[in-house]
């Protein structure tokens, strides 16, 4: 029996001289998995310029060009953008949601959709890396590496269509991070907050495989779609496992989103961490989480809505309301703008907890949106900071309207953004969320959702003030109007080595001068008690210090990435495409 | 000639860009010639529109309008018009801002003051004349960016406070109006026919709302009626603004009291009372209430400042309610009364606040303990300080009657008693201005006093247009009347078609017959009963998580 095919399994046949399969397998023991490579795009290159960055190391020097690490992290980047937008061309007009690699991956609208997102995000962080990197001597492949592979997670996690592949993008994402955010070696501050992330997060992941597991015992599936029809098809008398293991998959992701309660490490994480990867892990993770959750709950687990929704609901009130709150009392910016991320994720979980199609569309672009705003304000942050993140606290920002009108005027508009104010993408994506959780009536949540915007507004405006208003003032020494009472050095979380070449304080002569003359610029007016409202003693002193006498000092590539970002944030505040590329991903969930 | 609108709005906004990227040393002379020029222009436009619109009862509808999709998936437009009762905003706003950008500046940066008034002359431009609730709401929200870089940009002891006040209150009450403006949208998409997508345009949101349950309408009017109660300000909500005025340089008060808060004014009536008329009808007594308390209550607590600007910024408490009485008394008379006196109010407020800057440029200071006997010495700011405060309180011969005069009559034909307690308001206006006229003005002028130099030319010149409108209006109001009226008389019938058990006396429904273009007709189909049907809003099953 030569030259013929024969049946090894029922359904697919195999041609003995050419080896090629026709039909598909479903017999046991036949292994077969149909790929559709196109899919698959973003991974090899995400994970190809990984390997290169990695191979090129090893056979290069030590410091072979300078960006050399950036650029290829930054072709990558650009090359997962282009693939995500050929896939969404190719997709044009399927309303299905198809799979691939054996029911592992979804490849459709919202997967090109966070394809995207993760690029730009992969393209801008490494691009404002560069400058840092070189700026804290700290110049090599390694965060590149870690980058493009948290990028591949997030890819991963967005694609996934079942929890198997949903962890295993988490875990490649969140490892990345770890690594990452304890990459400023000669800071204390970036080790304690990557050990701090990796504790917390290796339990969040434990919660979630837990979770995932009584999953799959309640259901017998690990597939979303295997679930969902299982979930259909039959009635659970006790359904108290696949509650429970529903709440742990929450908890796990929520964890990575930062939802109040799951945020604690989060302004740890954000003080320490190195401050352009700050900008790129705010972006990311709070953006792959959110894919995660999106996919899960709604593909997943839609008989379980009237059980998740009350449980999203509370996690978003908690978020926007502590998450503004708490904000208002932060004197480190970094720190201020992880409390603020976290309220900005409660407006996603305001969008998600609708379970509609416009609820889907209002994430979407919610996320988009904040990618850019979030990215640029921290690559702002970064130049700011100065060497050795010297100087992280409110004061950085003093009087940047006349040291550098372009930066703080790009601040502003990513501080307005932020708030919501109208003709920006903030405003925007505050309205298709309040618009999306009112189509199911629930004027309470709105309502609790745009009084919290109001808090926050007050947070972000202190920036601008701050910025606009307080003079510098030269650290001569004279009587201030106020009697500071701390003493020491530039703020205790971030104190620390500075870097090898170059103490921490070099980039600040007269730093120690500054208690006497600090409240100067801001006697004969009640600006003082605006600057520091809300914060305790010790931090008021901070927030009062005068400004860095260094010049800001904004690498080319990252001046690109902020104009970037804040030409988008107002573009997108006030036209239409990235809107209709939400409401394009949301059409199939609409049925 | 709808582009002239496009033209009043956007022509701000460019040269507030443009402002924005002048060099700063190089250009700073520049920047005041440009920014003066630019609102002079406006100023042209928005009289050639004023000459241009159509009167008449064949013209109550929107005029120059002109319309582009925006935001497609959202059901957003663009789309401006103007009517009679936005189109004297419009012109008096560009009358006061030329006036209070001439006003000495006092922030060492030109280019911040005249960018953020430009910024902010534009957005309330555009908040008077856009016609798509979504726009409204960009533009009543984009006012308060400059209008707290201006405030922070005084000189006042406590204007970091007053600023971050003014903002805070108003963006908290703009939430309100963020969910009411969303949620009205989808409760009219609900009502609409399947497959029809709704949209934010005026006149189709009205087409739904008219026809919606009268607990859903009165939900929604108190949610819009919050924000603009922040903005105007009425009583229970006023704290930020004796503050924020007060903190201000001239110009800016001029402005924020002057224009500011007709927008609030502004949009209780376009956006309030013509989108939810059954609702407007049954919380009228409130509004009203809360009316004639600030009526009151400003005027007593003017009376007791020892501060000649708090005392202007009290005034505006009482001006409001005066209006606001105007516009829920439903009568022809009534709504065109407030609306001259929004008209009225900008101009005698922005001549107050400018009078108040000039005393303030000789004397440093505000107190009526260092101030007295200025007319001797400064005969001519006297005088026009007496003629502005005898327009504030309604001297028939200038703007002042016309509009007092109207709103009494016209709420006293459907809600009697609060017309009845209003008038007082017209005694105690009296009180306190006459009375802080006399603390300044009178009496011997003592030690640095009787050094004050009186008004220069170029004060002169500045104050001469508010003046001129001021005896104008009070002279011959008829052009303007006849502007208002049509557009009025359509709100008056179709609040009254709205409401089946509220019928408008025929004296108090003007002219009759006005007629607006076919694509802005707001018919009501069904006459709503009292019995609320079962609403979106109080649907368990889409209640989620509420529990």
């Amino acid at each position: 029996m030569s030259g013929g095919t024969y049946l090894v399994a029922a359904g697919c046949t195999i041609n003995d001289i050419t080896g090629k399969i026709s039909g598909l397998c479903t017999a046991k023991g036949s292994i077969h998995i149909s790929i559709n490579y196109p899919a698959l795009v973003p991974f090899f290159v995400l994970g190809g310029g990984a390997l290169v960055v990695l191979l090129l190391s090893a056979v290069l020097p030590k410091r072979p060009y300078r960006g050399l690490w950036a650029g290829l992290t930054v072709a990558a980047g650009v090359g997962t953008v282009v693939d995500g937008l050929v896939q969404w061309q190719q997709l044009n007009g399927s309303s299905v949601t198809p799979v691939t690699l054996g029911d592992q991956l979804f490849y459709d609208h919202m997967g090109a959709f966070f394809a995207v997102l993760f690029g730009v995000a992969t393209v801008a962080g490494a691009a404002i890396s560069d400058g840092y990197l070189e700026r804290e001597g700290l110049d090599g492949p390694e965060p590149y590496v870690l980058m493009l592979s948290c990028s591949l997670g997030a890819v991963l996690m967005a694609d996934a269509a079942g929890f198997v592949t949903l962890f295993l993008g988490l875990e490649i994402l969140s490892i990345s991070l770890y690594a990452m955010s304890a990459y400023h070696r000669w800071r204390a501050a970036s080790g304690e907050a990557g050990l701090k992330y990796l504790i917390l997060g290796s339990l969040a992941s434990a919660i979630f495989i837990y979770g995932a597991a009584l999953i799959y015992g309640a259901t017998g599936s690990l597939q979303y779609l295997g679930v969902v029809s299982f979930l259909a098809d039959n009635a659970l008398f006790q359904n108290g496992v696949l509650l429970g293991g529903m709440v742990l998959v929450i908890v796990g992701l929520g964890f990575k989103v930062a939802a109040v309660p799951f945020h604690f490490w989060s302004p740890d994480v954000y003080q320490g961490a190195p401050t352009p990867f700050v900008g790129y892990m705010a972006a990311v993770a709070k953006a792959a989480g959110f894919a995660g959750l999106l996919r899960v709950l709604m593909l997943a687990l839609p008989t379980l809505e009237s059980t998740w929704r009350p449980i999203i609901w509370v996690l978003a009130t908690l978020s926007v309301v502590f998450g503004s709150i708490l904000a208002l009392v932060q004197v480190d910016l970094k720190r201020m703008l992880a409390y603020s991320s976290i309220s900005q994720a409660g407006y996603v979980l305001i969008g998600l907890q609708a379970g509609t199609a416009q609820g889907v569309r209002a994430v979407a672009f919610y996320l988009f949106t904040y990618t850019f705003m979030v990215i640029g304000t921290f690559a702002i942050v970064g130049v700011l900071q100065g060497r050795g993140e010297a100087r992280n606290d409110l004061s950085a920002v003093r009087g940047l309207a006349s040291r550098s009108p372009w930066l703080a005027g790009a601040m502003l508009v990513l501080m307005l953004g932020q708030a919501g104010i109208p003709l920006t993408s903030g405003f925007l994506g505050k309205w298709v969320v309040i618009e999306a959780v009112l189509g199911q009536g629930q004027y309470e949540l709105a309502l609790i959702g745009m009084l919290g915007a109001a808090v926050a507004a007050f947070f972000y405006l202190r920036v601008a003030l701050i910025m606009f208003l307080a003079p510098e003032s030269p650290g001569a020494p004279a009587g201030g109007a106020v009697t500071l009472s701390a003493t020491g050095g530039p703020g205790a979380a971030t104190a620390g080595g500075g870097p090898s070449d170059g103490g921490p304080e070099s980039s600040e002569p007269g730093d120690s001068g500054w208690a006497a003359g600090a409240g100067r610029a801001y006697s004969g007016s009640d600006l003082q008690a605006i600057v520091t409202a809300g914060l305790s003693a010790r931090d008021r002193a901070l927030a009062l210090r005068p400004p860095p006498h260094t010049r800001v000092r904004v690498p080319a590539a990252t001046a690109a990435v902020i104009a970037v970002c804040v030409v988008f944030t107002v573009f997108a505040g006030v036209s239409t495409p990235v809107l209709s590329w939400a409401h394009a991903i949301a059409l199939p969930w609409s049925a | 000639m709808g582009w002239i609108l496009v033209v009043i709005i956007l022509l701000p906004l460019g040269a507030a860009l443009a402002v924005a990227a002048l060099p700063r040393e190089s250009a700073a002379g520049s920047v005041r010639p440009l920014a003066l020029g630019v609102a002079t222009l406006e100023l042209a436009f928005a009289i050639w529109t004023a000459v241009a619109f159509k009167t008449g009862n064949a013209h109550a509808g929107f005029q120059f309008t002109s319309r582009q999709s925006w935001i497609g998936p959202l059901g957003i437009s663009w789309y401006v018009g103007v009517d009679g009762i936005s189109l004297f905003l419009v012109t008096v706003t560009a009358l006061l801002f030329p006036i209070a950008m001439a006003s000495p500046p006092v922030r060492r940066s030109p280019h911040a003051f005249y960018g953020w008034m430009l910024l902010l002359e534009s957005a309330c431009m555009a908040t008077f004349l856009s016609l798509d609730a979504f726009l409204f709401f960009v533009a009543f929200e984009v006012t308060l960016v400059p209008g707290y870089f201006l405030i922070v940009g005084g000189e006042g002891p406590r204007r970091a406070y007053a600023a971050t006040k003014f903002f805070l209150y108003t963006f908290a009450g703009s939430a309100f109006l963020f969910v009411g403006i969303i949620f009205t949208y989808i409760l009219v998409q609900g009502h609409e026919p399947h497959g029809t997508a709704a949209s934010f345009n005026i006149v189709s949101l009205a087409r739904g709302t008219v026809n919606l349950p009268v607990t859903d309408q009165e939900l929604l009017l108190v949610a819009f009626g919050i924000a603009f109660a922040v903005k105007m300000p009425l009583v229970p909500f006023h704290t930020w603004m004796p503050d924020a005025y007060t903190e201000s340089p001239t110009g800016v008060s001029m402005v924020l009291a002057g224009v500011l808060f007709k927008l609030g004014a502004y949009g209780i009536l376009r956006w309030g009372i013509f989108l939810f008329p059954l609702a407007a009808v049954q919380l009228a007594p409130l509004a009203l209430t809360l009316a004639v308390i600030g009526v009151i209550w400003g005027s007593v607590v003017a009376a007791m400042q020892r501060d000649l600007k708090r005392l202007v910024a009290y005034g505006t408490i009482a001006g409001v309610g005066f209006i606001v009485v105007g516009l829920f008394g439903f009568t022809s008379q009534g709504i065109t009364g407030g609306i001259v006196e929004m008209i009225n109010h900008t101009l005698v407020t922005g001549a107050l606040f400018l009078l108040v800057g000039m005393v303030w440029e000789r004397r440093r200071t505000y107190a009526f303990s260092q101030l007295g006997g200025l007319q001797t010495v400064a005969p001519v700011l006297g005088w026009v300080f007496m003629v502005v405060v005898l327009a504030d309180i309604g001297l028939p011969g200038l703007n002042g009657f016309i509009g007092e005069l109207l709103v009494l009559i016209g709420t006293f034909i459907t809600h009697r008693w609060w017309a009845v307690v209003a008038t007082s308001g017209a005694v105690f206006g009296a009180i306190y201005l006459l009375w802080a006229y006399q603390r300044v003005f009178h009496g011997p002028a003592r030690a640095v006093n009787s050094t004050v130099r009186d008004m220069t030319w170029a004060e002169r010149a500045a104050v001469a247009p508010l003046l001129a409108a001021i005896i104008f209006i009070g002279v011959y109001p008829q052009p303007i009347l006849s502007r208002i009226e049509p557009s009025v008389d359509h709100l008056v019938a179709h609040v009254e078609a709205a409401n089946p058990g509220f019928k408008i006396p025929a004296k108090a429904r003007g002219r009759g017959t006005f007629v607006v273009p076919k694509d802005q007709v707001v018919e009501v189909v069904a006459p709503p009963g009292p019995a609320p049907a079962k609403t979106a809003a109080a649907k368990p099953a889409t209640k989620g998580g509420a529990k």
